[in-house]
């Protein structure tokens, strides 16, 4: 994994964690792969995957089984939305707000854009069925 | 596991390299040594492995003196040197021949690994130094010693190799262990160490984990040098100004940048002390 972006890695694996929730690659209450398994696979020293893990136990995200593993929780379909939904509220909107500001980009302009994307989609997901 | 008390070192008695040093290392982690050209970085492994003896002060490593050379201690440390010195006979001899050394020894894994570094089944003599230095990396990593030294092991390494050696650090470590890593190349195992010493001119600067440098500061490419904030350190260049500033409450956590680090312990030798010690 390259670890690009200017967030603590623990979080950058927690971020991933949470995608392959949401795109059901680890299903709710199915183990994910131990400490060491992600360490290894991710090439990270298992402390900073320990600390991942961590970190999404106390967001109720994951569950530690003793001397089983660690499974995903019922219901963590909507943690992991909530708490993405605070990153990107937190983190992501204020760099597009300021991109905004300096090119000058006006807020009906990108509901605009918005819009025609949101209808784009439904086209597609359309054309797809 | 390991504890420096007011240790003097010296090629020669005039001249110290280090002069009443204090440092202390813990099991269960992947240390960093970082340190310019010259700074003393292979001594201080040495004088762990007691390859070299202190002049002065006490130096214990698992309760044991080094410099008695006892075998029990032996067993539980395993240095690969920077340089590596390997005579011309077959890579299996060669690990038979160290195995008696290290009571924890596993032959199975030792295969394994060199199988994964793709090292060819023959004699020591044909083989590139890269794959010299993997036989070694791959002998000490199943010699399950306590104490795993790695002098610049990336150094001649090809990219699988290195990607490998990442795999295989995050395989053997446990709480019992500690693997230190003497390196330059800081982008090689960046995302592994978990615990920085850094040393400059006969002075240990630093000796933290990357947690709590991450919690005291923040780095970042800024587009403009604020009047207001202080810097500890800034490096510039068309592209902006990576900065390196001591975090306050609203700063988001960032990802270490180890280059960075360094360049600020070595230029702000001080300031990054004060924060640290």
């Amino acid at each position: 994994m390259n670890f690009h972006s200017n967030k603590a890695i623990y979080i950058q694996i927690a971020d991933l964690i949470c995608e392959k929730i949401l795109s059901k690659t680890f299903k709710e209450e199915e183990r994910i792969p131990s400490v060491r398994e992600l360490a290894i696979d991710l090439e990270v020293n298992p402390n900073t995957v320990m600390r991942t893990y961590e970190y999404l136990q106390d967001l109720h995200i994951i569950t530690n089984k003793r001397g089983v593993g660690f499974f995903v929780n019922t219901y963590s379909i909507e943690k992991v939305t909530a708490y993405l939904r605070k990153e990107f509220m937190e983190q992501e909107l204020p760099t597009l707000f300021k991109n905004m500001k300096i090119l000058a980009v006006n807020i009906n302009e990108l509901e605009k854009l918005y819009h025609q994307y949101l209808q784009n989609n439904i086209k597609n997901s359309n054309e797809k069925k | 596991m390991i504890q420096f008390n007011n240790v003097s070192f010296g090629y020669s008695k005039q001249k110290l390299l280090y002069a009443n040093i204090n440092l202390e290392l813990r099991a269960g982690s992947v240390y960093g040594l970082l340190g310019k050209n010259g700074a003393g970085k292979s001594t201080l492994l040495k004088l762990m492995a007691g390859l070299v003896y202190p002049q002065q002060g006490k130096l214990s490593v698992f309760d044991a003196d080094p410099t008695k050379r006892d075998p029990s201690f032996m067993h539980e440390v395993f240095f690969i040197p920077e340089e590596i010195d390997t005579p011309s006979i077959h890579v299996l001899d060669f690990g038979a021949e160290h195995m008696p050394f290290y009571p924890k020894f596993n032959n199975d894994q030792f295969l394994h690994y060199l199988k994964e570094f793709d090292i060819p089944m023959t004699n020591l003599n044909t083989m590139s130094f890269g794959q010299k230095k993997k036989v070694w990396i791959a002998m000490g990593m199943a010699s399950n010693a306590s104490l795993i030294i790695l002098d610049e092991p990336t150094n001649g390494l090809d990219i699988p190799s290195k990607r490998m050696l990442r795999k295989l650090i995050a395989t053997v470590l446990n709480e019992d262990t500690c693997i230190i890593i003497s390196t330059h190349q800081v982008k090689d195992l960046d995302s592994l160490i978990d615990k920085i010493i850094l040393v400059d001119e006969g002075e240990i600067i630093v000796n933290t984990d990357t947690e709590s440098i991450t919690e005291k500061l923040v780095f970042k490419l800024s587009p403009n040098i604020s009047t207001t904030d202080q810097y500890l350190y800034y490096e510039t260049s068309l592209a902006g100004h990576l900065i390196v500033k001591e975090r306050s409450l609203e700063d988001e956590a960032t990802k270490l940048d180890l280059e960075l680090f360094f360049n600020a312990g070595i230029n702000n030798k001080n300031g990054i002390k004060q924060l640290f010690n």
